[in-house]
């Protein structure tokens, strides 16, 4: 019976249920703990990654950052929460009270829900969904709809268009992203997060599946708001968009919730294109696969922040002409790629046997998968240099024209 | 006759969001609002899914519904101005419709609910099989030739329909 | 029976985490002070008076980025179980899977050159 507790973690229900407990309750206990340990961890999170993103922005931007408040600045955002905590919450006249307060609850909502079925280790997970790759999309949806909610309950004509500009943003986004989630869906033939790891033992799905994961990097950073897709909290054009009449803490948790998202987004890059927790030893002992996890993450989230700190900001009307005129025809185009590349190999017999976890297994589909991806990169490079030429040689016959006529009057 | 258990607890909490959801869609004054609480309907209706172990669906409910059409109702609700004081709420023929609507209420336990789930029907309280047919079974018979790939593509040809029809529809007509 | 069993992770979740962002805002509500006056109330205008309604013209453009993402969603909600099943199908499967798709790039072609999608 003892050796039931040893693992209290996985086994706390059985454990319980030997020393006495109803079934059901034990069950209940062991639920109850897991959701408060999954969704306490990312709120504590946010604190270091505050941290983090304003160090690294400072070092890029050639100052210190913050190093006064703890040692090297770390409580600096415990001071920053207080503060906020504190501050006078100012509600404006004619908003709609409970949406108003209901939209910051439910954007953290969404951001915390998604933590419940990323796998830690091989057997820390919250819950290992069947469906889990679209439930993560689903819940990202739900986000957006706290942020018109904010947007419309603030009685702000640029609350408003900040909402809509930023709804219509995120929405566009969301189509290549879920497009390039199909590739390691059809590679790994399973939706489940701890299927597509465990799929992964033998090759890490950025290889095979390299210009899916570019995609999925760069909607990622779209769908979060991050530089360089930064027009959500675009200071010096809409104030603060959808913000603008939040304070106080209201405003301190859409904040957290941002970079809580955008690690959270990073996080399921590592899951589903880094490997997650496979890593040498992960299997023996659980608690490397939780560091190999993060590791990882923080591979794909650090060139982030870099990339916030020197990219500037581009345009809404670009944005969307790149979603909608680029990255969805080449997601579409990559889907088709894989998915015939995948039958060819197939048929000729080079595709690895489900469950299979040697490297060199894997190896031929893989290679042959990334030549294919390679291939069609250098499709859509050729192309756009075509299209540069031409809009280059445009512009200088648009030139040459004006040039002319002063010269006649000469 | 109904146990206490927790799926009970769930199928009344979700009765509850889709029907309170529903009420408030139907009696709120302000088209927000109504719009929020058809979230919560359609919410409810996703939690009906889960219990009848169809997790895809649910899913679906909530990527498609809550996430993209809400999103367009809410669009479309804030293209009209007078959308946050409507003062009546009944017209003049609010007897007939309310006749209207227990006569369907009527109509349908006595044709559709009493016939296969009541005490002489079909299958009285059958409960839900452990034999659920996964996500894989649905894309395994989506492009099946015996099966249902003939309706897959002409699914893909309505939604094309759908496109080119809301295009022509919203197009400016100046800028052609 | 299972499933319903893991998902009974997802509604207990949903039921308590709302309560961990409510918290510092509880907290705030206790120790924050209230000094409300009209001038703070106003609606924000870049620190003018309000000019005009509230509600903006709004940009039919938006709606259609809108509708496209929709039709978009429901093609990508038919190819999730398509691609799941896609390791154990054979070309039959992706001949179905390419004509779908190809007859919605054919929209997304219809669509970019009738300029619905300028942010026009």
């Amino acid at each position: 019976m003892e050796q039931q507790c040893i693992n209290v973690i996985e086994t706390m229900a059985p454990c319980l249920t030997s020393s006495g407990v109803d079934p059901g309750l034990a069950q209940f206990i062991s639920i109850f703990i897991g959701v408060i340990l999954v969704a306490i961890f990312p709120l504590v999170l946010v604190i270091i990654l505050i941290w983090l993103e304003r160090k690294i922005a400072a070092r890029v931007q050639d100052r210190i950052g913050p190093n006064r408040v703890g040692p090297f600045g770390l409580f600096q955002n415990i001071a920053d929460a207080v503060k906020l905590i504190i501050k006078e919450d100012i509600t404006p006249a004619g908003a709609d009270r409970l949406i108003y307060n209901l939209a910051p609850i439910i954007a953290t909502l969404s951001t915390t829900l998604m933590w419940a079925v990323i796998p830690f280790s091989p057997v820390h997970i919250g819950v290992d969904l069947s469906i889990g790759v679209l439930y993560f999309t689903a819940i990202g949806s739900i986000g957006t709809l706290a942020i018109m909610m904010a947007g419309w309950s603030s009685n702000n004509k640029y609350a408003l268009l900040g909402a809509f500009r930023v709804v219509a943003q995120l929405v566009s986004y969301e189509i290549p992203m879920v497009l390039a989630l199909l590739v390691p869906v059809m590679i790994a033939g399973t939706l489940s997060m701890q299927g597509i790891v465990v799929a992964q033992l033998g090759m890490w799905f950025i290889v095979p599946a390299f210009l899916s994961a570019v995609i999925f990097y760069i909607s990622n950073l779209a769908e979060t708001g991050r530089a360089p897709f930064d027009l959500i909290e675009a200071e010096s054009e809409l104030v603060a968009g959808y913000n603008i009449e939040y304070s106080g803490m209201k405003f301190g948790l859409f904040m957290a919730n941002e970079f809580m998202h955008a690690f959270t987004a990073n996080l399921l890059f590592a899951v589903i294109f880094l490997g997650g927790w496979s890593g040498p030893g992960a299997t023996q002992l659980p608690v490397l696969g939780f560091v190999y996890l993060f590791i990882k993450t923080l591979i794909v989230y650090i060139p982030s922040l870099i990339l916030r700190a020197t990219v500037p900001r581009v345009r809404i009307d670009q944005m969307m002409s790149f979603n909608w005129k680029f990255l969805v025809p080449v997601a579409i185009v990559n889907v088709i790629m894989v998915a015939f590349l995948i039958q060819v190999t197939k048929a000729v017999g080079l595709a690895p046997a489900p469950g299979e976890t040697d490297f060199l297994a894997h190896l031929p589909q893989s290679v042959i998968l990334l030549l294919g991806n390679l291939v069609v990169i250098a499709g859509i490079l050729t192309y756009l240099r075509g299209i540069g030429r031409k809009a280059r040689l445009e512009s200088t016959v648009v030139a040459k024209a004006h040039d002319v006529p002063q010269v006649a009057a000469h | 006759m109904l146990e206490l258990n927790a799926q009970t607890i769930a199928f009344f909490v979700f009765a509850l969001f889709s029907l309170a959801g529903a009420v408030g869609v139907v009696s709120s004054k302000n088209l927000i609002h109504g719009a929020l609480y058809l979230i919560v309907s359609l919410f409810g209706g996703a939690g009906f899914f889960v219990l009848l172990s169809a997790p895809f669906m649910a899913v679906v409910q909530v990527l498609v519904y809550i996430g993209a059409i809400a999103i367009l109702i809410i669009f479309a609700v804030m293209l009209t101005r007078s959308m946050t004081n409507m003062t009546e709420l009944f017209n003049r023929q609010w007897w007939m419709s309310g006749i209207v609507g227990i006569l369907l209420f009527v109509l349908l336990t006595i044709g559709v609910i009493l016939p296969v789930w009541g005490e002489n029907g079909i299958n009285p309280s059958q409960p839900v099989s452990d034999n659920v047919a996964t996500t894989e079974d649905l894309g395994v018979a989506l492009v099946d030739g015996n099966q249902y790939v003939l309706p897959f593509q002409v699914a893909s040809l309505l939604l094309t329909a759908a496109m080119i029809g809301a295009i022509v529809l919203a197009r400016d007509t100046d800028t052609e | 029976m299972s499933v319903v069993n893991e998902w009974a992770f997802i509604g207990v979740f949903m039921a308590l985490a709302w309560v961990l962002p409510a918290a510092p805002l509880a907290i705030s509500w206790i120790f924050r002070p209230r000094r409300p006056n009209a001038i703070k109330m106003q609606t924000y205008e870049c620190g003018v008076e309000t000019v005009g309604d509230t509600w903006v013209q709004f940009k039919v453009q938006y709606y259609i980025y809108g509708l496209v993402f929709l039709v978009f969603d429901v093609e990508l909600i038919f190819l999730f179980p398509w691609a799941m099943a896609y390791n154990q199908l054979d070309f039959f499967a992706f001949a179905a899977g390419l004509l779908f798709i190809f007859l919605l790039t054919d929209a997304l072609i219809y669509a970019w050159k009738k300029n619905a999608l300028e942010w026009a």
